[in-house]
């Protein structure tokens, strides 16, 4: 008997663990990824979704099974089993999870160093050396290691002012002011935001990136798009009455229109 | 030994009105304030609720359209707010603690019976400040974060208001904090140790020291805030020096452990009735007072994992993920002792024990969402999103709320002398279960796919699985409609539950229902084994002592 329901668990265990892998990747519930780390994100989203599977699936399973199996028959008056505990079982359910966590914490931290999170925020130094180089915070998303340090020059500066209640960014270069974003494929976009009034949020959906835009506090964030396309940005910090539509694109475009999307709007400044 | 409490501290019994007229009144019996908190309550919950609704009836279009976006800001305000501090954390906490933690230490009444009748009367005036300030100028229209620049901007009066109410409601918690842990440290009854106390007072415990350490950061915090409203300092206000990164870090070093707050008594209630209605012992009752004790000591350190896309360093980012998923540690440890106590024992299929279940079901769920949001690089595309929605809603509604519809049902024959129809019962939790479900599951994809919270109009593709959001939302609003039926038909035609319906082995069973004035005819029973089921003997000894 024992045997007997060993091999069940051992059956359904796996069927679990079988089933929680065939979930996360036949239900797609993220959007088309379109920047360097985006493909890095869905990563660690599936292996969150295999483990989170598995253990939901399981425990309603168990909840379920018991309250069907162990249901109290019409006219039982007596008490279930006299089981205080199992030492053994509690050592088993503590170090298992702590294990599946401490993995998981891991994991995310390579995934984190991946997307350049542990990246220096700024690849140009010399203008940022004042005081407020060590308060500019934020800047997830440099892209892997590799592009980060390869050419530090080749990042496109932009610089993000938020207002109440649209985006404004500002190419210095060619010193162009624009609602919309416009930004090369596949090169590595350096975005340096302020806010005017309260506090906003940039977030593009498609690029797995969110980072706040902060009143008085600069912050950053890298990211290297990879699929031409017309995404939103989305405030996504509570703003004022019209938050839900402060709302912008990100235009992402071939180089050579890209080009020439600068040299036609400079032209329009000059 | 004998030991019997006066009732010093009680005024003659002749000056405290009796009848329904004692629950409107300063009363200083503990079980006559439970009540009154639970009631006034779930009055509050009905408001919160239909906030809640006009949320849900907003978002069944892209567009802005059913009322003034400021208004929208306003009901999002009010509705988390009311939720928060005026429904969850006074029931769980003030109601079942009032009530249950007297009768498990065996004690009389609470350590202080008057500051524990003015820390009820301090809610009901601070909720109707902060529901009437809708009529003053507006409500506060800044999320019940309030993260200044924007609640500095928005208009005063309101957040004012806000501020003030939350201040009180806060005090109110700190006494109740200050009373629960003096109660269950300092008036236990001759002969009970700490270890044979039932898991509710470990949970109130745990809850009390948060509530105490915590709030009191939250109060400086807003006193803060309404200077740089009021008098125009510059604590918070980046235009005058001041700083908004500093705000969140005060602001949720109480706000999370507030979930805490919300869901450890939630904890300790299901630690009760699951035995109880699966006649078996508690599984696990050291462990389960460890996890108790880690999740409070952690509960202290994470809360930076609500800040990770501000201003926020790396290495903090890092400290915040590691010590937030590790709270999943001492949690699942819970959750697989609640399993492991149903199983091999007599389940009642009723509505306590069903609630309970769904509490575990939907709780797990929000606990593994919680696990993801730890982790820096997940939280940075779904932060502030409807994932985060979904994921605190089946912390909050699909945890503690299931727990204090389970918790009505168990204790109801205790509060009333009444039985509640058990029928109804099931038919309250299906539709409860469902609407839940049919509201929250599909904002997880709502969130991952680029819908922000705390919006009034959206992108057109989002509008279906809305309006499923939506329909959920009305199968819960309906749902309440038994549940009230369920007591009001109970209470006026209620079979008679006699003293323990339930055979039940923890203290507030072993008087009459309802329980007289001082708990107990004559001493109160010395209960050591509060879980003892399987053993008849037990049972008898209890009796004997009784």
């Amino acid at each position: 008997m024992p045997k007997l329901s060993a091999t069940l668990t051992l059956i359904s265990s796996v069927i679990l663990g079988i089933g929680g892998v065939w979930i996360a990747y036949n239900v797609d519930m993220l959007p088309l990824g379109a920047s360097m780390n985006a493909p890095i994100y869905d990563e660690l989203y599936r292996v969150l979704f295999i483990i989170g599977s598995i253990l939901f699936i399981g425990m309603t399973a168990l909840v379920i099974y018991s309250l069907i199996q162990f249901r109290r028959k019409p006219g039982d008056t007596d008490d279930g089993i006299n089981l205080e505990g199992n030492i053994t079982l509690e050592i088993f359910w503590t170090a298992v999870p702590a294990i599946v966590v401490l993995f998981v914490g891991l994991y995310s931290y390579d995934i984190y160093d991946r997307m350049g999170g542990m990246q220096p925020l700024m690849h140009d130094h010399s203008a940022q050396m004042d005081n407020q180089a060590e308060r500019l915070w934020g800047g997830i998303g440099s892209g892997p290691i590799e592009t980060a340090s390869s050419n530090n020059s080749s990042s496109l500066p932009i610089e993000l002012t938020a207002m109440q209640f649209a985006f404004i960014f500002h190419y210095p270069k060619e010193d162009i002011i624009t609602g919309e974003l416009h930004v090369p494929l596949g090169k590595e976009v350096n975005l340096k935001m302020e806010s005017k009034d309260v506090i906003h949020a940039f977030w593009v959906p498609q690029f797995r990136l969110k980072q706040d835009v902060i009143p008085g506090q600069p912050t950053i964030l890298n990211f290297t798009p990879t699929k031409t396309g017309n995404f939103p940005i989305v405030c996504a910090e509570l703003c004022g009455p019209y938050h839900g539509g402060m709302r912008s694109n990100v235009i992402v475009e071939e180089q050579e229109d890209f080009d020439t999307w600068l040299r036609e709007n400079s032209k329009e400044t000059v | 030994m004998t030991i019997s409490l006066e009732p010093r501290n009680s005024p003659p019994e002749r000056l405290q009105p009796t009848g329904w007229l004692k629950y409107l009144s300063f009363s200083l019996d503990h079980k006559v304030i439970g009540l009154q908190y639970l009631v006034c309550g779930f009055l509050f919950y009905l408001i919160g609720g239909s906030l809640a609704g006009a949320i849900r009836v907003e978002l069944t279009s892209p567009l802005s359209d059913f009322m003034p976006r400021e208004v929208y800001n306003q009901v999002l305000t009010l509705h988390g707010t009311i939720m928060i501090f005026l429904w969850i954390v006074p029931v769980v906490n003030g109601a079942f603690g009032n009530y249950l933690i007297p009768f498990y230490v065996g004690a009389r009444d609470m350590a202080f019976p008057r500051l524990n009748a003015v820390a009820f009367w301090l809610i009901p005036p601070s909720g109707l400040m902060l529901i009437t300030s809708y009529f003053i100028n507006g409500a506060a229209q800044s999320g019940w974060t309030a993260y200044p620049p924007l609640s500095i901007t928005t208009p005063a009066a309101g957040q004012i208001i806000w501020i003030l109410s939350v201040l009180l409601l806060g005090g109110s918690s700190i006494f109740g904090g200050i009373n629960f842990i003096a109660t269950i440290l300092k008036l236990r009854r001759p002969g009970l140790k700490l270890m044979q106390l039932p898991m509710y007072c470990w949970a109130m415990l745990g809850t009390s020291i948060l509530v105490v350490l915590s709030t009191p950061v939250l109060a400086g915090t807003l006193i803060l805030l309404s200077f740089d409203i009021v008098a125009n300092t510059g604590f918070f206000n980046p235009s005058l020096g001041g700083n908004v990164i500093v705000y969140q870090h005060l602001f949720w070093f109480y706000s999370h452990p507030a979930v805490y707050i919300m869901v450890l008594p939630a904890f300790g209630l299901v630690s009760e009735i699951l035995p109880i209605h699966s006649r078996k012992p508690l599984f696990g009752y050291t462990t389960m007072v460890f996890s108790i004790m880690g999740i409070v000591v952690l509960g202290l350190v994470v809360w930076a994992h609500h800040m990770f896309t501000s201003g926020t360093p790396p290495w903090m980012r890092l400290f915040f993920t590691i010590a937030t998923a590790f709270i999943a540690v001492p949690t699942g440890i819970k959750f697989f002792n609640w399993v492991a106590t149903l199983w091999g024992g007599k389940i009642a299929l009723n509505g306590a024990m069903l609630f309970s279940c769904g509490f575990i079901i939907n709780f797990v769920l929000g606990g593994i969402t919680g696990v993801a949001l730890a982790q820096v690089p997940f939280d940075v595309h779904v932060h502030d999103t409807y994932f985060v929605v979904a994921h605190f809603h089946y912390i909050v509604y699909g945890g503690s709320v299931f727990v204090i519809f389970s918790s009505i049902y168990h204790w109801f024959p205790k509060f009333t002398g009444k039985m509640l129809n058990e029928n109804i019962g099931r038919l309250h939790f299906i539709l409860t279960f469902i609407g839940f479900n049919l509201c929250f599951a599909p904002q997880h994809w709502l969130g991952l796919n680029g819908m922000p919270r705390r919006v009034a109009e959206y992108d057109p593709q989002f509008q279906l699985i809305n309006q499923i959001s939506s329909l959920g939302a009305l199968l819960m609003a309906l749902s309440t409609l038994p549940f009230l039926w369920n007591i009001f038909q109970s209470l006026l035609y209620g079979e008679e539950a006699g003293d323990n319906p339930w055979n039940a082995l923890t203290p507030e069973w072993l008087t009459s229902s309802p329980p007289p004035v001082e708990n107990w005819e004559g001493e109160a029973p010395l209960v050591l084994e509060p879980y003892g089921y399987g053993r008849r003997d037990s049972i008898e000894t209890q009796e004997q002592k009784k």
